[in-house]
């Protein structure tokens, strides 16, 4: 899960100038718990500047998505099973929680949707 | 160099019908000729999710297929003095305007089909009016729908509506669904007007809640199939199965790697689920 997060994220995002492009207006970090893991993730006007592994003694971030390790693996799928195709998807099935201040998160939607899902298809245990 | 210009069959006009009270402009097209076929598009969208099945042309040779744009939606504009109301679509009044639609054009026991908030009220309508449609098809129908997030967000004046409401609806599509299928259905999202999605949601979550009243649906007198998608987290596979299980007489399938917009997220598979549902239901309103 680190390499995925932790590298292929900004690679992927970051080498996407349209989606990059999209997320211009848009400079915040949010943390994602993966189980037992978390990362702050920092993005400056689209692009992912830096991720970063907790613990963290003083977590600064501005909203959080939380779900299971499983959770995330299945989402990182391909072509996910129904149910983890999306994150309000997941969020309706009650596979993911999300708390904070979501106005960065819910005005970018789209937006968030893919830098999340530009990681898919990755091997989650290199 | 040439390109190929060719002009669908499908022919739009303006309609003006009183509804609640007040005048209304509301928007039709149709396609086709033979049995009536009464499409009913999603919460926060229109007619255009249905382009593909009015320009199929082996349908168009069996079924007149009609589609209008709800008031508020697509170019059915708001009736006068909007600005000082908040839209909120109602179980009466979404009846109101499809048995309006259907009078008005005299359409005789039309086969009436309708999608998510569409898939709900052929529900009511089955139930309530069984003797002014020959049959009904619920796409992604549910009896009820628990709100999964605050609906506010779809109204805000600090966030755009239309990318919000694009937001919440690109995860319905099935994961398979053809690249330009999907951003032309999301692009219908994106033009709806402010509130109008969150106002059809009110009647999606609350007021159209028909749990307790489903079983009484008499398929006898309104035969009615069910198709939805299986990446349907909305209006989902189970709660298509509630209906089959409490509906006497009613038939479901659900559709592989599809979501909740079957009609214009993969038309062509759509269809091939679609077809054989419709002959039958022919079969059934001529009986």
């Amino acid at each position: 899960m680190d390499a995925v997060w932790c590298k292929a994220l900004s690679e992927q995002v970051n080498a996407d100038e349209r989606l990059v492009w999209r997320g211009r207006h848009v400079s915040t970090s949010f943390l994602l718990e993966v189980g037992q893991s978390e990362y702050v993730i920092k993005i400056d006007q689209g692009r992912v500047s830096s991720v970063k592994k907790g613990p963290f003694a003083m977590g600064d971030w501005v909203f959080a998505l939380r779900a299971s390790e499983a959770s995330w693996t299945a989402f990182l799928e391909l072509l996910p099973r129904p149910g983890f195709h999306d994150v309000m998807g997941m969020l309706k099935l009650k596979h993911l929680q999300m708390e904070g201040d979501l106005y960065p998160f819910m005005s970018h939607l789209l937006y968030f949707k893919d830098v999340l899902a530009s990681v898919r298809g990755r091997e989650v245990n290199a | 160099m040439t390109t190929r210009v060719w002009i669908e069959p499908i022919v739009g006009r303006y309609m003006h019908l009183t509804l609640n009270g007040h005048s209304h402009r509301v928007y039709v097209e149709e396609a086709g000729t033979g049995v009536p076929l009464l499409c009913l598009h999603t919460a926060g969208a229109d007619t255009r999710q249905y382009r593909a099945l009015m320009n199929d042309t082996e349908l168009l040779k069996q079924f007149r297929i009609i589609a209008f744009d709800l008031p508020w939606h697509g170019k059915s504009s708001p009736p006068e003095g909007w600005q000082q109301n908040t839209y909120r679509l109602s179980s009466h009044d979404y009846t109101e305007a499809i048995l309006s639609v259907v009078d008005a054009m005299q359409l005789e026991q039309p086969i009436v089909m309708g999608c998510s908030i569409g898939g709900r009220i052929v529900l009511h309508l089955a139930l309530e009016h069984p003797e002014r449609f020959g049959a009904a098809i619920g796409l992604q129908s549910g009896a009820h729908v628990e709100p999964y997030y605050d609906l506010e967000w779809l109204h805000r004046s600090d966030v755009h509506g239309g990318e919000v409401s694009a937001g919440i609806v690109s995860g319905l599509i099935g994961p398979l669904s053809p690249a330009k299928h999907k951003w032309e259905t999301l692009w219908h999202y994106m033009q709806g007007g402010p509130g109008v999605f969150k106002g059809d949601l009110f009647f999606y979550t609350a007021d159209g809640d028909i749990r307790d009243r489903v079983k009484q649906i008499d398929t006898k007198k309104c035969p009615l199939w069910l198709l939805t998608g299986e990446y349907d987290y909305s209006c989902t596979p189970e709660d298509t199965a509630f209906l089959g299980h409490n509906i006497e007489g009613a038939k479901w399938q659900i559709m592989k790697g599809m979501g909740h917009f079957p009609m214009s997220e993969d038309p062509d598979k759509f269809l091939t689920y679609l077809k054989p549902v419709l002959q039958e239901a022919a079969r059934a309103r001529s009986a």
